[in-house]
């Protein structure tokens, strides 16, 4: 299991890169999009994939027996979820912006910042 | 509680200004109102820590390392008085410069977003903390870059956004790793178990410190990552700008610091993160200040010495002893305020004259000398001319690099303390000295009394104190050096945060 999900944040980690070395905006937002779930698969990854019970401990009792899951990955992975989720639909915005503005999707066209006028 | 107030702050008054959102003046005051307790409640902080040592509560009533630590030691503490201060200045300013459509558009809202997101990183002592302060901090400052709409904002923005996303991810992706193999996002505790780490894994955890590297390096703007910074500061209105140069970059410094000081700093990971962070250190001053150098436009100017600056704070860093960790503590304060200082100056050259061009400036020192002393004064400061705040940054620098004998990176410093003078002289002779070329020769713009105050006020404020802290250099030096020592040691952090058990 562990090696298949580490060639699948591979390959997202890659496909990501390169959609973010096109001159297309669009792609550059699919990248981001690739390079967080990529990252956040890799949280998951690292906290162990293990069948084990939900880190309740029953009522009654201070301890838990037996072998129970990490609660701590998914909850960072929730919140890098959310997070993420917040920054792409930003990113959409702002790109849809640049877009109508800019009438390209060239990131090559957007270079009014970057030289004298 | 004290150390929650930095945080609370801001945050609260967020909320505030959210709920008096119709009422756009009153939004102002609230602002300001907040940015003027935080300013009181983290002096009292600073004292606080600096006469009883660290302070650090778990969030909720969770013990560290399970619970999310707040942690004030005295970096912590100078960080937030001085976020809390250029807060309340750049709050007096926008009275002024933010138009109302930005208002309307809840500026002041994301305003004290952003300073709760950068009072939070530099309180947190949690890596996973850390990252969502940093998120907070750069979503208000996505919004607020580019809340005015035009195209030049909104290419910026591109840039600014796109840029910080991938290091957002960097940044997860490391403390992921981290956590696989330590367990723990606890910086204290991840402190505590480093030597056990990298004695197990010693690739990996070199691999995690490069990928913090280039995570904060490029919020921090080091070379060569830094494109994404003179591509968008000079596209917002200024006091935006101002509070961008001023703190944004300043936090990715300071969680450099953090990482390489708490965490990696006793390991055996410097073989190749200090010359690594020493190359960089070189670089990023020599191309950011030659890039400053070509420009003409005061803001991208500006923009470009950040850059340059950084790379001091960097070699600081990376000379990695308790004196240069000092003078990059003092110089960091010092940096923040003269770079705020200069772009409020040319906010209000921008209001008189109509142009932050260079080439269609001149003449201001014949036609108004108070406004070129306000330049003046912080520019000589920037370049470090005795006696003032950047005189005693650079010694500080310069001296622990000698000391280390990196005769190399020091000659680099000086060579380019040489060129930021020249660029201070360029805007200097430009602006100030030469006749205005006739065609843009437009008469003056005077303002009306009120916003000339709310404009000159905080500019001189902050001139002042980099005077101030160039005349007393000394007390506020023995300051930076009680927080070097701090974080040369980590195991009065480690032990201040997990208690006497580990």
């Amino acid at each position: 299991m562990n090696v298949l999900l580490a060639a699948v944040i591979g390959v997202l980690y890659a496909t990501g890169v390169y959609m973010l070395m096109r001159r297309s905006i669009v792609k550059l937002i699919l990248g981001i999009g690739l390079l967080s779930n990529a990252t956040n698969l890799l949280l998951f990854t690292v906290g162990e994939v293990s069948r084990a019970a939900p880190p309740i401990i029953p009522k009654g009792e201070t301890t838990i027996e037996g072998a129970v899951a990490n609660p701590i990955p998914q909850a960072l992975i929730l919140t890098a979820i959310v997070i993420g989720m917040a920054m792409t639909a930003y990113a959409v915005v702002l790109v849809k912006r640049a877009y109508q503005l800019t009438e390209s999707d060239d990131v090559d066209e957007m270079r009014i910042t970057d030289v004298e006028v | 509680m004290t150390v929650v107030y930095p945080i609370l702050v801001p945050l609260i008054a967020a909320v505030i200004c959210g709920l008096v959102r119709n009422y756009r003046p009153l939004q102002r005051w609230v602002s300001l109102g907040a940015t003027g307790v935080a300013l009181v409640l983290n002096i009292r902080l600073l004292l606080v820590v600096q006469a009883d040592g660290i302070q650090s509560v778990g969030i909720g009533g969770w013990a560290a390392p399970f619970g999310i630590a707040l942690v004030a030691d005295l970096l912590s503490a100078i960080m937030v008085v001085v976020t809390a201060f250029m807060g309340l200045m750049v709050a007096i300013y926008a009275f002024d410069d933010i138009t109302e459509d930005h208002e309307a558009n809840g500026y002041h809202i994301l305003y004290q977003l952003l300073l709760a997101g950068v009072s939070g990183s530099f309180m947190t002592g949690d890596m996973f903390n850390l990252f969502v302060w940093f998120e907070i901090m750069l979503i208000s400052s996505f919004v607020l870059l580019a809340m005015g709409g035009s195209r030049e904002e909104t290419e910026g923005g591109v840039k600014y956004v796109i840029m910080n996303m991938i290091s957002s991810a960097v940044f997860l992706a490391a403390t992921g790793l981290l956590f696989g193999i330590s367990g723990t996002v606890n910086m204290a505790d991840l402190g505590s178990r480093i030597h056990r780490l990298a004695a197990m894994h010693p690739v990996l955890v070199t691999a995690i410190a490069m990928l913090y590297l280039i995570a904060f390096g490029m919020k921090a703007a080091v070379f060569p990552l830094f494109s994404w910074l003179p591509a968008s500061y000079h596209t917002p209105p200024t006091a935006i700008t101002t509070i961008f140069g001023a703190l944004l970059t300043k936090v990715g410094v300071y969680a450099l610091i953090r990482v390489f000081t708490l965490i990696f700093g006793t390991v055996n990971v410097l073989w190749l993160a200090q010359p690594l962070l020493l190359v960089i250190a070189s670089l990023t001053m020599l191309t950011g200040v030659f890039g400053a150098v070509a420009q003409y436009d005061v803001r991208r100017l500006l923009s470009f010495h950040i850059v340059s600056q950084i790379g001091y704070l960097i070699l600081g860093l990376a000379i990695f002893t308790a004196a240069s960790l000092a003078g990059t503590i003092f110089y960091l304060v010092h940096v923040i305020l003269a770079k705020s200082a200069l772009f409020l100056v040319a906010g209000i050259v921008n209001k008189n004259y109509g142009e932050y061009d260079l080439k269609k400036l001149g003449g201001i020192y014949y036609n108004n000398v108070a406004l070129s002393m306000l330049f003046f004064i912080p520019a000589m400061a920037l370049a470090g001319i005795p006696p003032l705040s950047g005189f005693w940054a650079k010694f500080g620098v310069i001296r622990a690099g000698l000391e280390a004998e990196n005769y190399i990176a020091v000659g680099m410093a000086l060579f380019v303390s040489v060129w930021t003078l020249y660029s201070m002289t360029k805007i200097w002779t430009y602006a100030y000295m030469r006749k205005r070329p006739a065609d843009y020769d437009r008469p003056k713009v005077e303002m009306p009394s009120s916003s000339f105050w709310l404009r000159w006020g905080p500019t001189l404020a902050i001139g002042a104190i980099t005077v101030i802290m160039g005349i007393f250099a000394g007390p506020l030096y023995g300051l930076a050096t009680e927080a070097a020592n701090q974080l040369v040691d980590p195991n009065i952090y480690i032990t201040a945060v997990l208690g006497g058990s580990n």
